[in-house]
C-alpha cells in the first residue's frame, strides 16, 4: 500500500512535469515573440500624407501645448528632406520642426526635391516597447492604442531602446518613459487628436479603419501607402503617403 | 550639463545616451561575479587542486560583487522604489523581468555555498570565543554545531552539488545580461546572437583578472604568503578563456564588416569618430593582443615566477579595462548613433550627479568594502596549506 501510493505521486510527478514542458515547448515561443496583442483589434490608423506637408510646424506645437510635452522632447515632430541632385540627402528638423523652417541652403537648381515627413509613436500592432517593459507599464488597449501607465513605470528606459522609431524620451518631470498616445483622452471624449486638428493641409489623418465614411478608409482605398521600417516586423499603424525610400 | 557633440541627423529623441556609466558598470560587476565564482567551481567541481588557496576566497569576491551587481540599476531607474516590481508585476515578454529571479536565485546559491564552505571554521570560532562574539558565530551557525565527520562529508556534499547548480547559474546570468543587449533587434550595435556569449566570456575572463589582482594585493601587502602554483594556474585559464573571448569578439566584428547591412556606415562612423580610443586602442588594441601574446609566454615558457607573476599580473590588469572598454563600447556606442541612421551624438559622463564617476568609482569599491569586513569575521584564505608549502 506504501509502495502504490509512492508509485503514484512518482508517477503523477512526472505526468505533471511531462505535460507541463510539452505546452511550454509549443506555446515558450509565441510567448518570447511577445505576442501581446491577442485578442486586441486595431481599430485605428493614423495617415500621414508627406504630399501635402509643408512643415509649418503647428502639429508639433499643438502636440505641446495639448500634452504639456516639456521642452526638448518630442511626441511628434517633423523631418524635412533635401534630395539634392547629386544624389545626396540633407535632413533637418529644428527644434522637431516646431517653429518652422529656414529655406534650405542650397541653389534652387542643384536640388531635385525636398519634402517634410512628419514622425509620431506607430502605435504598432506588434510593439517592440510592449515587448521589452518588465512591468508591463507599457500595454496595448483593446483598440490598438500603445499606452504608458505613469504610475507603472520604474523609468529604466528599456521601452525606448527597443523603439526603432526613437518615438519616446524620458520624461524629466515624471522620470517615466513618455510618448504620443494619439491624444488618447481626446479620441475617448469624440474629438480627433490635437496634431489632425490643427494641421492647414489635412496632411495627417486620423480615424477608425472600419469607419467606411471616414478619411481612413477612403484613403486607405484610394492610394498605396507604405510604413517606417517595416523589416523590424513592428508591424506600424502610422501609414505614409508618398513615403521616400530615403525615409527611415 | 554635459555638452553634446553632434554630427548628421539625429531624431529629436536620440539627442541624449539615457544608459549612463550605470549601465556600463551594472554588466562589468555581473561579470566579476560570475567570473569569481566559476575560478571557485573549478576547485569546488571540477577539482583543480591548485586553485584550492583561492577557491574560498573566489566564492566570498562573488558573493561581494553580487551584492552590488544591482545597485547601478537603482541609481539609475526613473523610479527606483519600484524596482521590485521587476519581481511583483513581471511581464514575462520582457527579457529584463526574469533578471530579478535569476539574480535571486544566484545570491541564494552562493550563500549557501559559503555557509556550508565555512560552517567548520565558524563552530571552530563559536567555540573558541566568548561573549558577543560566541553569540555573533553562534548564530552564523545557525545553532548547528554540528562538526563530526558525517556532519562534514555531508556539508562537502552538498558543497558540490550547489557548485555544480552554480556554474550554470552564473551562465546563465551573465549570458542572459548579454541577452538583454543582444535581443534588441532595433539596435544594429547590439542586436546580434553572439552578444551572450561575449558577455559570457568576457565575464569569465574579467572574474579571473579580478581575482589574480586581488589576490597579489593581498599577498604582497597582507600576511598571506602567495601560492606560485596556483596563480600560474589562474593565468593559465585566464589566457584559454581569453582566447575564446577575443575570438568571440573579432568574429562579431568580422560579421558586421562582412555582411556590411545598411546599417554599418553608421555603426562604423561611430567607432572611428566617437569610440576610436575604446573600441580599436584599448579593447581591440593594446588590451587585448598584448595579454594574448604575453600570457601565451607567461604560460608556455620557462622563465622565473617573480617576472612571470609581474607579466601575468600586467595581463589581468590589462585585460580588466579590456572588459570594462568593451562594456563601455557596447553600451555606450549603442546610444552614439541616432535611430535616424543618419548622425551621431556623444556622451561624456558627469563627475557629480546621480549618474556620474564618484558614484560610480564608491559603487565599485563597495564589493572590497564588503570583502574587507567579512575577512574581520572570517578568514579570506585558509592559511594552513600555505604554511606547509612554505
Amino acid at each position: 500500500m506504501k509502495h502504490d501510493r509512492r508509485e503514484f505521486i512518482k508517477k503523477a510527478g512526472w505526468t505533471f512535469i511531462g505535460s507541463g514542458l510539452y505546452i511550454n515547448l509549443f506555446t515558450l515561443d509565441k510567448a518570447l515573440a511577445g505576442s501581446t496583442c491577442t485578442g486586441i483589434r486595431n481599430l485605428y490608423a493614423f495617415i500621414v500624407n508627406t504630399e501635402t506637408c509643408i512643415g509649418c510646424g503647428k502639429c508639433v506645437e499643438a502636440c505641446r501645448v495639448e500634452n504639456n510635452v516639456p521642452p526638448e522632447n518630442y511626441r511628434t515632430w517633423v523631418e524635412r528632406y533635401t534630395i539634392l541632385q547629386d544624389g545626396s540627402v540633407e535632413v533637418d528638423s529644428p527644434h522637431g520642426g516646431e517653429k518652422g523652417f529656414e529655406p534650405v541652403p542650397f541653389k534652387k537648381t542643384s536640388i531635385q526635391k525636398s519634402f517634410f515627413v512628419p514622425k509620431l509613436c506607430n502605435h504598432c500592432k506588434e510593439p517592440n516597447c510592449v515587448q521589452v517593459c518588465p512591468v508591463g507599464a507599457t500595454y496595448v488597449t483593446d483598440d490598438g492604442f500603445v499606452l504608458i501607465d505613469e504610475k507603472r513605470c520604474i523609468g529604466c528606459s528599456y521601452c525606448m531602446m527597443a523603439c526603432p522609431y526613437s518615438a519616446r524620451f524620458m520624461n524629466p518631470v515624471t522620470h517615466t518613459a513618455d510618448k504620443c498616445t494619439w491624444c488618447y483622452h481626446r479620441i475617448r471624449q469624440g474629438k480627433t487628436t490635437a496634431c489632425v486638428e490643427v494641421c492647414p493641409v489635412g496632411a495627417r489623418l486620423f480615424g477608425r479603419v472600419d469607419d467606411p465614411d471616414g478619411p481612413i478608409a477612403k484613403l486607405l482605398k484610394a492610394k498605396r501607402l507604405q510604413v517606417l521600417k517595416p523589416e523590424t516586423g513592428n508591424e506600424p499603424m502610422v501609414l505614409y503617403v508618398g513615403l521616400d525610400k530615403e525615409v527611415c | 550639463m554635459q555638452e553634446i557633440i553632434t554630427s548628421g541627423f539625429l531624431f529629436p529623441n536620440d539627442l541624449h545616451a539615457h544608459w549612463s556609466i550605470m549601465i556600463v558598470l551594472y554588466p562589468y560587476i555581473t561579470g566579476l561575479v560570475a567570473g569569481a565564482f566559476i575560478v571557485s567551481s573549478l576547485y569546488h567541481v571540477f577539482g583543480v587542486q591548485e586553485l584550492k588557496p583561492v577557491a574560498r576566497f573566489s566564492l566570498v569576491a562573488a558573493f561581494a560583487f553580487l551584492l552590488f551587481a544591482c545597485t547601478p540599476l537603482l541609481f539609475h531607474l526613473g523610479h527606483p522604489e519600484r524596482a521590485l516590481n521587476i519581481m511583483f508585476t513581471p511581464k514575462f515578454t520582457s527579457a529584463m523581468s526574469g533578471f530579478g529571479y535569476i539574480y535571486n536565485f544566484y545570491l541564494i546559491i552562493v550563500l549557501l555555498e559559503i555557509w556550508f564552505v565555512y560552517r567548520p571554521e565558524i563552530i571552530k570560532r563559536a567555540r573558541e570565543t566568548r561573549g558577543p562574539l560566541k553569540a555573533l558565530y553562534w548564530c552564523l551557525a545557525l545553532g548547528s554545531l554540528n562538526d563530526n565527520e558525517t556532519a562534514l562529508t555531508l556539508d562537502h556534499k552538498i558543497i558540490g552539488v550547489l557548485a555544480a547548480i552554480g556554474i550554470p547559474s552564473a551562465c546563465i546570468l551573465h549570458g542572459y545580461v548579454g541577452f538583454l543587449f543582444g535581443s534588441l533587434k532595433s539596435n544594429p550595435w547590439w542586436s546580434s546572437p553572439l552578444m551572450p556569449v561575449i558577455f559570457l566570456l568576457s565575464a569569465i575572463v574579467s572574474g579571473i583578472s579580478i581575482l589574480i589582482v586581488c589576490y597579489w594585493l593581498i599577498c604582497r601587502f597582507g600576511k598571506q604568503i602567495l601560492d606560485t602554483e596556483c596563480i600560474k594556474s589562474m593565468f593559465k585559464y585566464l589566457w584559454a578563456f581569453f582566447i575564446l573571448d577575443f575570438a568571440m569578439e573579432g568574429l562579431e566584428l568580422l560579421t558586421h564588416i562582412y555582411e556590411a547591412h545598411h546599417e554599418w556606415h553608421i555603426v562604423s562612423q561611430m567607432l572611428s569618430r566617437r569610440l576610436a580610443f575604446s573600441f580599436y586602442g584599448l579593447q581591440l588594441g593594446i588590451c587585448s593582443v598584448i595579454p594574448l601574446i604575453v600570457l601565451g609566454f607567461v604560460v608556455l615558457k620557462k622563465m622565473q615566477d617573480s617576472t612571470r607573476i609581474k607579466l601575468g599580473l600586467s595581463c589581468a590588469v590589462l585585460i580588466l579595462i579590456q572588459v570594462l572598454a568593451m562594456r563601455w563600447n557596447v553600451i555606450v556606442g549603442g546610444q552614439l548613433f541616432s535611430k535616424s541612421l543618419r548622425g551621431l551624438t556623444s556622451y561624456t559622463p558627469t563627475i557629480l550627479g546621480r549618474e556620474g564617476l564618484l558614484v560610480a568609482l564608491v559603487l565599485f569599491l563597495m564589493p572590497f568594502v564588503v570583502m574587507y569586513v567579512f575577512n574581520l569575521i572570517l578568514p579570506l584564505f585558509d592559511k594552513e596549506p600555505d604554511a606547509e608549502k612554505q
